[in-house]
This record gives C-alpha cells, structure tokens and sequence, in this order.
C-alpha cells in the first residue's frame, strides 16, 4: 500500500436478516441455516461505512484517502465488497478459509486484526458497533486491542476529521461524550450515526463486475475474460485472503482459538402464556396501572 | 419496497427491439469502452447498466421520496427572504437523489451525465412521480440540461452542464400574467448591456415551476418594437447573480410541494442561448415537447400510486361480508385503471423510442454527417415524436385524473377523507391536464396529423407488423375501429377543415385515433410478450381487450355524435 495515502479500513459483515426469519432459520444441531436467509451488508457496518466515507470526503482535497473494506465470511459476501464500490469505497478483500469455521469474537478479531496488519500502515478502522446475528459488540473493541490502537466506541458523528486528528461524538447510556484522539485509531459506529449514502449510479456503472476468483467459479464464467478485463481494469479484483494469507499463529483460528464454547442451543417460541381483558373503564385501568407499577415495568 | 422492480412492464419496454438501434447511436457504437471506466461495452451491457440505475431509482423513491410525500404535501416550501426554502422532505429528496448520481441522467458522459437514452430517463420520471408527482417536477426541470445541451453555445456547455450532475437545479420561465397559452405575448425584456457585454432581463414572470432554481431559462424580448414570437429570445439566468426577486409563491390545489413563483428580473445578467429570435419559434417549442413527455411519464407514474392504493384498499375492505374486489362494479373500475395505464404506459415508451431516435442523430449530426438513410430515418423519427407526443400527453394526464377519481371511490367516503393518501393524489392528478400545455392546447398539435393522414399511416404501420396467429381476430377489431374512424373524419372533413365546426369536432377525432393508436400498442405488447415466453414477461392480454372494448364503443359513440351533427348546432354552445 502506498504510505502517502491516508488508509482507512471499515471491517464489514455480511449478515443473515433476521428481520425476515422464516421457520427454517436454524439448523436441527442449533446452529445457523445460512442458506435459507438472505444475506444483507450489516446495518452498523453500512454506518461506519459512511463515516469512512464522510472523512474520504472531508480529506481528498488534501491529501489521497483509500477506503478498503475487510470482510470475513465465505466467498459470497465479496457482494458487501462490491455494494460498498457502488457507495464509494475503493477496494476491499474477503478474508475467508474453513480454517475460520467455529471462530467465536476472540478467533475472529485476531483473524482480522491479522488481516488489517497486512494492509501495512493505517490510519482509521470503522467498523459497526456489533452485528445483528451475534448482538455482542465484542470484535470492533477487541480488534482496536490486538492492533494495540486507540479505540472510539458507540460513535455517533463524525465531527471534524484532519490530516492528524479526529473529533467523534459517541453516545453513552444517558447523554453524549466528544473525544478527539490523532491517528491511527479503531472507531465503532453506533446505529444512531448517519445513514449510508446511496449507491451512486456512476459508481455502480462502473464498478458492477467487480468480482473475485471464487464468484467467477461458482458462476461458471470464463476466467480467461474476467483475467483480460482486470488486466485492463484492476479495481475490479476482488482479492481473497485465505488463513496463509495473512500469516496467523494457527492455534488461534477458528475452533481451536475460540474458548466459547457452546453448551446448548433451544429453540424457544415465545407465546403468550397469560391473557386479561382489561375494559375500558377507569376502575379496571387503575387496576392495570398499579400493577404495572408494582410490577416495576412502569 | 422497490417502484422499479415491483414492475416488470418497465423491463419488458427496456429490452424493447428497437432499443438496439438506440443504444448503439447513443453510444456512437461503443467507442468510449476502453476509455471510459463506466461506459458500456455493448448492448447487453448498456441495458444491464440501465436496469441497475433504475433499481437504485425505485429503491430511493419507494423508501425515501414515497416516506416524505405526505409531509412535503403538508408543509410545502415558502419565502424567506425573497428566497424559496423547499419542505424538508423535499431538499431530502434532492439531496439522495443527486448523491446517487440522478441528475443529468440524458446528457453525455463528457458534460458529467450518465449518457442514457430517453427510455430508461422517462421510466425514472415515472418512478419518481409515482412517489411524489410534486417533486418529479423539481428533478425531471434536469430537461433544461437538454435544452442547453442542444441549442447553447460549448462556453455556456461546458459551464453550466456538468453542475446540474452535481444538483444544481433547473427551471425554465415561460409564463407571464399576459403570456399563458398564448407565448407570443410575452413582454419580459431584455437589453444588452454594451459596458458588461452581456444582456440584462427586466420583468415579471409568473406561475414558474421551481421559480428560484439554480439555472434559470427565461424568454424574453430582446427585439424591440417586435409582438410576436419572431421577437424572442432565450437566455440562461445563474442565480448566483442575485438579481432576481421572488414576490410570492402560490398556494396550489396539488403538488404543493413543488414551488410555483411570481418572480420579478431586475436588470438580471444573462447569457443568451442560441441564436437571437429563435427563443420561442425553435428552442421553446422543442423543450415544450419534452415537458410533455414528462407530464406523460408524471401520469402514468401518479396513477400507477393510485392503482396501488384502490387496489390495496379494495382486497383489504370488506363489505356485506366480503372484500369490496369481488363486487363487478368495484372490479371493473380496477381493472379498466390497470388497462389505462397499460394503455398510456406503451403510448409512453413508444412516443420515448421516437424521442430518443431523432435526438440521438441529431446529436451525432454534430459530430458526423448523416447518411441519407439516416437523415430520413432521424426525420422520420422526428416527425413521429412530434404526433405521438401531444396524444400520449392527452391521455396520459386526462387517464390519470380518471383514475385518481376512481381511486377516491373505490375508497368510498373513507376516500373523501385527509387520512387516505388518495386525496392527495385527486389533488395532484388534477394540474397533469393543465400544465405543459392544457389537453385542448394538444388537441390543437394533434389535430394536423389527423388532416395530413400521418397517424393514419402509422396504423397501417402497424396493421402489418407480424403477430402471432391467434392474435389476428383481435387485430381485425381494431380494424374495424379504423373503418369507423375513417367515417368520423369523412364527416368531419365535409365542414371544411378550417371552419369552426371542424374546430369544434376535433377532439373527437383526436380521441378515436387515440384509441387506434393504444390497441395496436398493447396487442403489439402481447404478442411480443408471448414471444419472450419468459415468466417475468408482462402480462397485456387483459388490457388489450379491455382497451380495444373501450375504443369500439367510443369510437362508435364519436360516430354517432360526428354523423349527427349540424353546422347550427355550434350555436347551442355558445
């Protein structure tokens, strides 16, 4: 990577719906059906990717800022990579090997610190306060510790961004907080932040066939062709990173490097065991409100 | 929610025969490939291109504009310091649509554009209108790109071009309290200032959509002494030059989201488009036929919401114990909505594929010499655009304002309520008739191609495209329909075709050609349909026989009314 280039990094997940969970949604062992959910770019991450991109903005006049997406997953979220291109990212790699499969938030941010050290010098990492199939908000945090950088957590708004120096306000339980801290530093983007732009119909004209080797397989395309347009066109390589790729301690990847362990998994139904009519009179919504209070949910 | 993947009849006109040859004009056969990171590479290629922009389009419309056009409708824009300020929803808008990359979507890559064809330009107006019909207005004045783009000098090209990609807004100045239908009234005048070698603008114009745009074109009057349209120019006002007053804005029955300014020039500074006194005779009137097209692609995507919205509510509404749908009475107003639209929609991207011909060699005509066989292609072309485009907009606008009334009653009295967005769109609907030319202004451009026969050959046009077997009993129909058309206008043309009688016929005759013109369209629709033999194929068999049922009975209604008819008769009006 070119040293002069203010390097930033939004580390994104492609992540099952759960908006739109249908029966299938979990495997007999209690584990994800993947195949049977859509696949969507993290919601968190599509905000840090706009954040990413708001300091590409506010920095190009003054110097050249590359936005390079991570993405950890099988050979099919390379579509996240393409999805942040069509918004303005420039590039972005697919981390992806069996050797991952198991891997719990210790496993996966050592994998993906081990990516971003790859990258060489940077400047920023974004990522998405947490993801909506694990919920746990753990990776972006860990990732900034074994990268042994400062980390911005819950970020709300990019308030000022220059060449050495960067003004986050971040959301706490009850009110804000405003940090300034210089570079390089790990931020994650709170769902508050600001929406991520929309595709940019130059940009998707322009870089649509973005693709890495694995798609180009699975789609069954001739790779003689997709060799000759990234000759002409190199943006549109997507590259892949296998376990080697990235030059791990092996002990640490995957199953092996995950002290989670899983005890059980149930699949609960919720239903509604107790149902009371409650009339509308003002005895019987008295009686309502003090149990409620009692209760302590109001 | 997406508007464009919602509906497949906008990929079936998208991949369109005749857009091979448009595309391949457009893209001067692909020279630009290797050079340019975004052009196409080929036909394929260019429609992949196409069919992706517009889903970003239905996208931002069905979750952006369609979330904010109640409240635009509520709040609308004001005047705040002899400046319009739009609704919040509205600069929203703006703003996603021009951070997508939506504007200049028509003009060439070199002036920043995206370089596309009118077809999958008007399909984004549709989609855009049928969220927000106002605020289709403030994005589909990027037609002005077209205007300057044409007739404007390279300096003023490449000045002001590429900012309307980055969304600078446009609007042009017609209209005046004297000037409405009648342009060649207009008084505004212009002078040219020997010391600052540039004109100056003085005046009032009035009723001018998006009045205080960024890019202002206005026509005015820079031959002094002169009274008719042979005196007008047409100049370019940057708003940056702040000398022009916004007096008020109007309080309007519908697209309130959309500002209409009286607006006062006060020694403005312009530049001139063109050539002197070509104002209104050349450029005027070529961008009035692509505003039209825009009203018509503003119809279609306005009633296309109020399809929806009847639709849904008649499923959902129950009466006498079932849903309101299953009542004949309640269904026939559905299903005539959905043929009219159909119906309007083909006449749409017919009357585009003519525009985009004739535009696409007019421009390269600009860089090459035409081969005779394309110049009598481009006029050909023209000529059509030219007579499909005041029918498409006669009854795309006068058809959805049917079936904004008909979305109300489907509705019932819940339909007469504020709560249901159908008011709103009644409200809406109903200036698409007026506006870019009232619908008796387009029987006055369309009755001359009724004299001169040349929509009469274009049906024969279209009686001998091929078709599928079973498909002829339907077609010998609208054949007989001709035969009563050609009976009206024998009828008609025994007044003498410059009397008053002939006048006052005329919109009867414009409509029973109308009637010609979309049944041949949609059988035309159905056979090719047939053909794709593709599941995601539209389906037209049920509007084309609904339309061909309304046309016969209508075309036999005029009949009866033409063959009755007594030169006295005109006296009973009066």
């Amino acid at each position: 990577m070119n040293n002069k280039e203010f390097q930033i990094v939004v580390l994104a997940k492609q992540v099952p719906d759960t908006h739109n969970v249908g029966k299938d949604a979990m495997k007999e062992d209690g584990t994800i059906n993947r195949a049977a959910l859509p696949a969507i770019f993290n919601p968190d991450d599509l905000k840090a990717l706009e954040m990413a991109l708001a300091c590409k903005d506010a920095l190009k006049d003054i110097m050249p800022v590359k936005v390079t997406i991570i993405t950890m997953g099988p050979s099919r979220a390379a579509e996240i990579i393409r999805e942040s291109m069509f918004r303005g990212a420039d590039n972005g790699f697919v981390v992806s090997d069996r050797r991952f499969a198991g891997s719990d938030t210790l496993a996966t941010s050592y994998a993906l610190s081990a990516a971003v050290k790859k990258l060489g010098k940077i400047d920023i990492v974004f990522s998405g306060r947490q993801a909506i199939d694990g919920d746990t908000a753990q990776v972006g945090p860990q990732v900034a510790e074994k990268l042994e950088i400062p980390q911005i957590t819950y970020a709300e708004d990019l308030l000022y961004v220059a060449e050495d120096e960067i003004v986050i306000k971040r959301r706490l339980e009850r009110g804000v907080e405003t940090v300034k801290t210089g570079f390089p530093v790990l931020v994650t983007v709170h769902g508050n932040a600001n929406d991520c732009r929309p595709r940019h119909a130059k940009l998707l004209m322009t870089n649509k066939k973005a693709c890495s080797v694995s798609e180009v397989l699975e789609r069954q395309q001739s790779m003689e062709d997709m060799e000759a347009l990234w000759a002409k066109k190199p943006f549109l390589k997507i590259e892949e990173w296998n376990a080697d790729d990235i030059n791990p301690d092996f002990e640490r990847l995957g199953l092996t490097g995950s002290p989670t362990k899983v005890k059980s998994i149930e699949n609960v139904v919720l239903t509604s065991k107790e149902n009371k009519k409650i009339n509308n009179s003002e005895s019987e919504i008295n009686e309502l409100m003090k149990e409620l209070v009692s209760a302590h949910i109001i | 929610m997406n508007f464009y993947n919602d509906n497949k009849s906008l990929k079936f006109y998208l991949s369109h025969p005749v857009m091979d040859k448009i595309i391949k004009l457009k893209e001067r056969d692909f020279v630009d490939s290797d050079n340019d990171m975004m052009a196409p590479v080929n036909v394929e290629d260019a429609i992949d291109n196409y069919d992706k922009v517009l889903e970003i389009v239905g996208d931002l419309a069905a979750n952006v504009l369609e979330a904010n056009a109640e409240n635009v409708d509520h709040e609308g824009p004001q005047v705040l310091n002899n400046e319009i300020v739009y609704a919040k929803g509205t600069q929203k808008n703006h703003e996603v649509l021009r951070d997508a990359g939506l504007y200049g979507m028509s003009l060439p890559r070199k002036y920043k554009g995206l370089n596309f064809p009118y077809v999958p330009y008007v399909m984004a107006a549709e989609i855009v209108s049928r969220a927000d019909a106002g605020f289709a207005n403030i994005w589909g004045l990027q037609d002005c790109a077209e205007t300057i783009y044409e007739f404007a000098s390279e300096e003023i090209k490449e000045k002001y071009l590429p900012l309307i990609n980055e969304g600078m807004t446009c609007s042009m100045a017609l209209t005046e309290p004297d000037a409405g239908s009648d342009l060649q009234s207009v008084r505004l005048k212009a002078s040219f200032d020997d010391e600052h070698n540039c004109w100056r603008l003085n005046g009032v114009k009035r009723f001018i959509t998006n009045g205080d745009a960024d890019i202002q074109l206005v026509l005015a009057r820079s031959e002094e002494g002169t009274t008719d349209g042979r005196g007008l120019s047409y100049f370019l006002y940057d708003r940056r030059d702040n000398a022009v007053t916004v007096r008020r804005i109007e309080n309007k029955l519908g697209i309130k989201g959309s500002p209409t300014a009286e607006l006062v020039f006060n020694n403005a500074p312009a530049l001139i488009i063109g050539e002197r006194r070509m104002g209104l005779i050349k450029y005027v009137m070529s961008l009035m036929n692509g505003a039209r097209l825009g009203v018509g692609a503003q119809s279609v995507g306005l009633a296309e919401a109020a399809y929806h919205e009847a639709l849904e509510y008649a499923k959902q509404r129950e009466q006498f114990g079932k849903a309101i749908i299953n009542f004949p009475q309640v269904y026939e107003m559905l299903g005539l909505m959905r043929a009219k639209i159909d119906a309007t929609r083909t006449l749409l991207y017919e009357t585009s594929r003519f525009v985009d011909l004739y535009k696409a060699y007019d421009s390269v005509s600009k860089e090459r010499s035409l081969t005779a066989e394309e110049r009598q292609d481009m006029k050909y072309s023209q000529r059509h655009a030219d007579m499909m485009t005041p029918m498409l907009k006669l009854f795309a606008s006068e058809y959805a304002n049917q079936i904004a009334y008909d979305c109300i009653q489907v509705h019932g009295g819940s339909g007469f309520m504020k709560e249901y967005k159908c008011e709103r769109l009644y409200r809406d609907a109903r200036i698409l008739s007026i506006y870019e030319g009232t619908s008796q202004l387009q029987v006055v451009a369309a009755i001359r191609f009724i004299g001169n026969g040349s929509y009469l050959k274009r049906i024969e046009e279209y009686e001998a495209m091929p078709l599928a077997e079973e498909l002829l009993p339907l077609r010998q129909r609208i054949v007989k329909m001709k035969e009563n058309y050609l009976k009206i206008v024998e009828a008609a043309d025994k007044f003498g075709t410059s009397s008053e009688t002939y006048d006052f016929l005329a919109r009867r005759m414009v409509e029973a050609m109308g009637h010609l013109i979309m049944s041949h369209l949609l059988l035309q629709d159905v056979n090719r349909s047939k053909e794709l033999d593709n599941t995601e194929a539209p389906e037209f068999m049920n509007s084309c026989k609904i339309m061909i049922a309304l046309g016969e009975s209508e075309i036999a209604k005029i009949l009866t009314f033409v063959e009755n008819f007594k030169e006295e008769d005109l006296q009973m009006y009066k």
